[in-house]
């Protein structure tokens, strides 16, 4: 696509971004970002932009799109106080890996460093948490530095990128010429996999009389999901995962022992400490999985395949560190290891299964009590989805319940904020997600509290028709706060009480359908109505005030503490 | 934890932000930097960063491997003071009067190796190299005996002590597997 003609910066952009195969766009614009817009104008048969409400909501937005296409989700928003709202999207998506670019709008050149209206230090504030921030000062860097904000982006362990775009630069006339990126000699996004590594591991796996797999985020970025599948099944290895690992393994796999951490199954954390041989696959010990990291996994090795070299130690001491994509390094791996049976140690997990199913499951998947609970809204719609459905979490009680007991058939089949926890994520993610996969039917699950915080995208989705089925599981308090307060602070509920307007009537307010239900008996006619078309939904379940999300290890705990109730 | 002194050496494009990508990632964990310098390399376009940190072995690997994933950023070592030949430099504003007082100053300059870089009616300025320990031990001297009106010291610069630098190598190798021209 190169000009014969000088072309505009912010046409130039455009361009740029139409090499990279950007056909989606979550933005929302303003002064010092015009120029691009304008440009866009011209633009709107090969991009679809979509304007949010906000843009935190435009970041989260193109966070769910990644996640369930893979692709790089793009962000355009203007200077100043845009650029600070889109900061939480942004340090989302570094703390659980998304490829993402932002793009900001920028006050001229001339005036950087001299406080002018909405001039912000952009790169200042996203550098620690981007994987580059970027400011295009002129119209000639545009093109570089497009073609190396993708590339950083999606290659090696993905994350964000922001290019923070001076004004003067949208402005200025060049000729365009695009050379995409595939090379920068400070980075090497992938290391290369490693024999010696690669046979110590396995060897360690083919001593295992008890051998465990953790299973990240870092299979399905892989696109490792075959992989993971013949190693597990080679090895008769029982797995677990993380919450970002959730639907690498089909929930009826027979290896698949469940859900790690805090709010996970009891025999994927108490095996943690039994087994002898620990694999992690693409995942970072993160504090909720692992508990109080003295007494954690003690007696096992540790294999730990990742991509990123700085998790090696970071938090587990490792005993085989297995560099390079999980797609390759389980590969390998595959070839390397024997077949193995470990019938008696995958048994051993049925007691554990059976006692939370008693002790937990069972009460709240179908509870005796009047009040619905949680647990079965959640299984209620997984299940009426055929649990085919991408599940969309905001944070919280509800995203804890969504993990444990929404079921899956298919792979990058759940967006939630892991990492840093967003409040808030739940609706423009699910929009983003709804874009990414039109053909498939999202569930978005949110407490009363997160729906409230990015409740102006209801706005977005009336505008777009995004076919999004939200589903509020209102129990009138900030409910993990509460359940803390009740388990940790003497029962004293400090602001975490909430009166709530009437959901439906706002929803009705954009236009959007939608149903309360506080009978049980109500509930499947109306999970069953909202299910019934691709047209956005609101269903409200006033569900159980006090309920608690068990099991649960304690902060400082360790995994082998977990409770019961 | 016992705390040790080490030098980290950090290769880097020069691009604008350098210095403030590396020192995020000492503000995050709390760390204090001793001292920090920052030059052009032998090699042209690359920027050498040499900053010394107390802390402890576990937390000065976890901190070079996080400023060696940033972009920017061609490699990060650390070493420990008995594998590199390092060096400051200090300088030292004396009021000529009160030096002139102090009588003979040969003592003084054979001890210490002292140059002596500016001399006029108002002051005289002594340049000292060496490990912290002696330039302040000067300073401690200066300060008792006659009196100090500027002091300055460097960071630190160190050179490793194995044979070529260890950069060159490595580029060569990153350009050979990766580098598609």
């Amino acid at each position: 696509m190169e000009t014969k003609t000088k072309i505009s910066g912010a046409e130039a952009f455009i361009r740029s971004l139409l090499h990279e195969g950007v056909d989606t766009i979550f933005g929302y614009p303003g002064g010092a970002i015009m120029p691009v817009f304008d440009a866009l104008y011209d633009f709107d048969k090969h991009v679809n932009h979509i304007l949010t409400r906000h843009e935190q909501g435009a970041t989260h937005a193109a966070q769910g799109y990644a996640r369930v296409s893979g692709k790089v989700g793009v962000c355009l928003v203007t200077s100043g106080p845009a650029a600070t709202n889109a900061i939480t999207g942004i340090g989302d998506a570094m703390m659980d890996s998304t490829p993402m670019v932002v793009i900001t709008g920028q006050v001229g050149a001339a005036l950087l460093g001299s406080d002018a209206f909405q001039e912000i230090d952009v790169v200042g504030i996203t550098q620690p948490i981007t994987k580059w921030a970027y400011q295009i000062r002129k119209a000639e860097d545009i093109a570089w530095a497009v073609a190396r904000a993708f590339y950083i982006a999606r290659s090696g362990r993905p994350g964000p990128v922001v290019l923070d775009f001076a004004k003067n630069a949208q402005f200025e006339k060049i000729d365009f010429d695009y050379k995409p990126c595939t090379f920068i000699r400070s980075y090497i996004p992938i290391p290369e996999v490693n024999t010696d590594q690669i046979v110590a591991a396995a060897a360690l796996i083919n001593q295992a009389k008890k051998p465990f797999a953790l299973v990240g985020q870092g299979v399905i970025l892989a696109n490792a999901e075959q992989e993971l599948k013949a190693f597990l099944e080679k090895g008769n290895i029982p797995a677990a995962w993380t919450l970002l690992g959730s639907s690498a393994m089909s929930t009826d796999f027979t290896l698949n022992k469940g859900f790690l951490g805090m709010h996970g199954n009891v025999g994927p954390n108490l095996k943690t400490n039994e087994c002898d041989v620990l694999i992690a696959i693409g995942m970072r010990f993160d504090d909720r999985v692992t508990g109080d990291l003295s007494r954690y996994a003690k007696q096992a090795k540790i294999i730990h395949l990742d991509i990123d070299i700085s998790e090696i130690n970071k938090n587990v001491k490792v005993d085989a560190p297995v560099l390079g994509t999980a797609k390759e390094t389980l590969a390998a791996l595959t070839e390397k290891i024997n077949t193995a049976s470990h019938s008696d140690w995958i048994e051993s997990f049925k007691e554990y299964e059976e006692r939370e199913f008693e002790k937990v499951i069972q009460k709240e998947i179908h509870p005796t009590t009047a009040e619905i609970t949680m647990g079965e809204v959640i299984r209620k719609v997984s299940e009426a989805t055929n649990n085919e459905a991408i599940l969309v979490t905001d944070v919280g009680q509800n995203q804890m319940m969504a993990a444990r007991y929404f079921n899956y058939t298919k792979t990058r089949s759940m967006v939630t904020s892991g990492g840093l926890g967003t409040m808030g994520f739940g609706i423009p993610a699910a929009m983003g997600a709804k874009i990414g996969a039109p053909e498939r039917t999202v569930c978005m699950f949110a407490g009363d509290g997160g729906f409230q915080m990015t409740i102006q995208e209801l706005g977005t989705i009336m505008q777009e028709q995004i076919g999004v089925k939200m589903i509020i599981l209102n129990n009138h308090f900030l409910g993990m706060v509460r359940q803390w307060q009740e388990m940790f602070f003497e029962e004293r509920y400090s602001f975490t009480k909430m009166q709530n307007p009437d959901f439906i009537a706002i929803a009705k307010a954009y236009r959007i359908e939608g149903t309360e239900v506080s009978a049980r008996e109500n509930l499947d006619a109306a999970i069953a109505d909202m299910l019934k078309d691709d047209k956005p939904y609101l269903l409200v379940v006033n569900v159980e005030m006090k309920g608690m999300v068990f099991p649960m290890i304690p902060t400082g705990a360790s995994v082998s503490d977990i409770l019961l109730g | 934890m016992e705390k040790t002194l080490y030098t980290l050496t950090v290769f880097s494009e020069n691009s604008v932000g350098l210095l403030g990508q590396i020192t995020i990632i000492f503000t995050r964990r709390g760390i204090n930097i001793e001292t920090l310098s920052v030059s052009p390399s032998a090699i042209k376009g690359i920027h050498k960063f040499t900053i010394t940190i107390y802390s402890t072995l576990d937390v000065v690997t976890k901190v070079v491997q996080q400023i060696d994933k940033r972009v920017d950023i061609l490699k990060a070592y650390f070493n420990t003071d008995d594998e590199l030949i390092f060096q400051e430099i200090a300088l030292y504003k004396i009021a000529t009067d009160k030096l002139l007082a102090k009588g003979s100053i040969e003592d003084l300059i054979r001890k210490y190796h002292i140059r002596i870089m500016e001399m006029n009616e108002n002051f005289v300025v002594f340049q000292k190299a060496g490990h912290y320990e002696e330039t302040q031990q000067l300073f401690s001297e200066l300060s008792e005996t006659i009196g100090v009106l500027q002091f300055i010291r460097s960071g630190r610069v160190a050179i490793t002590k194995s044979k070529v630098e260890r950069l060159t190598d490595m580029l060569e190798g990153i350009q050979t597997k990766y580098g598609k021209k």
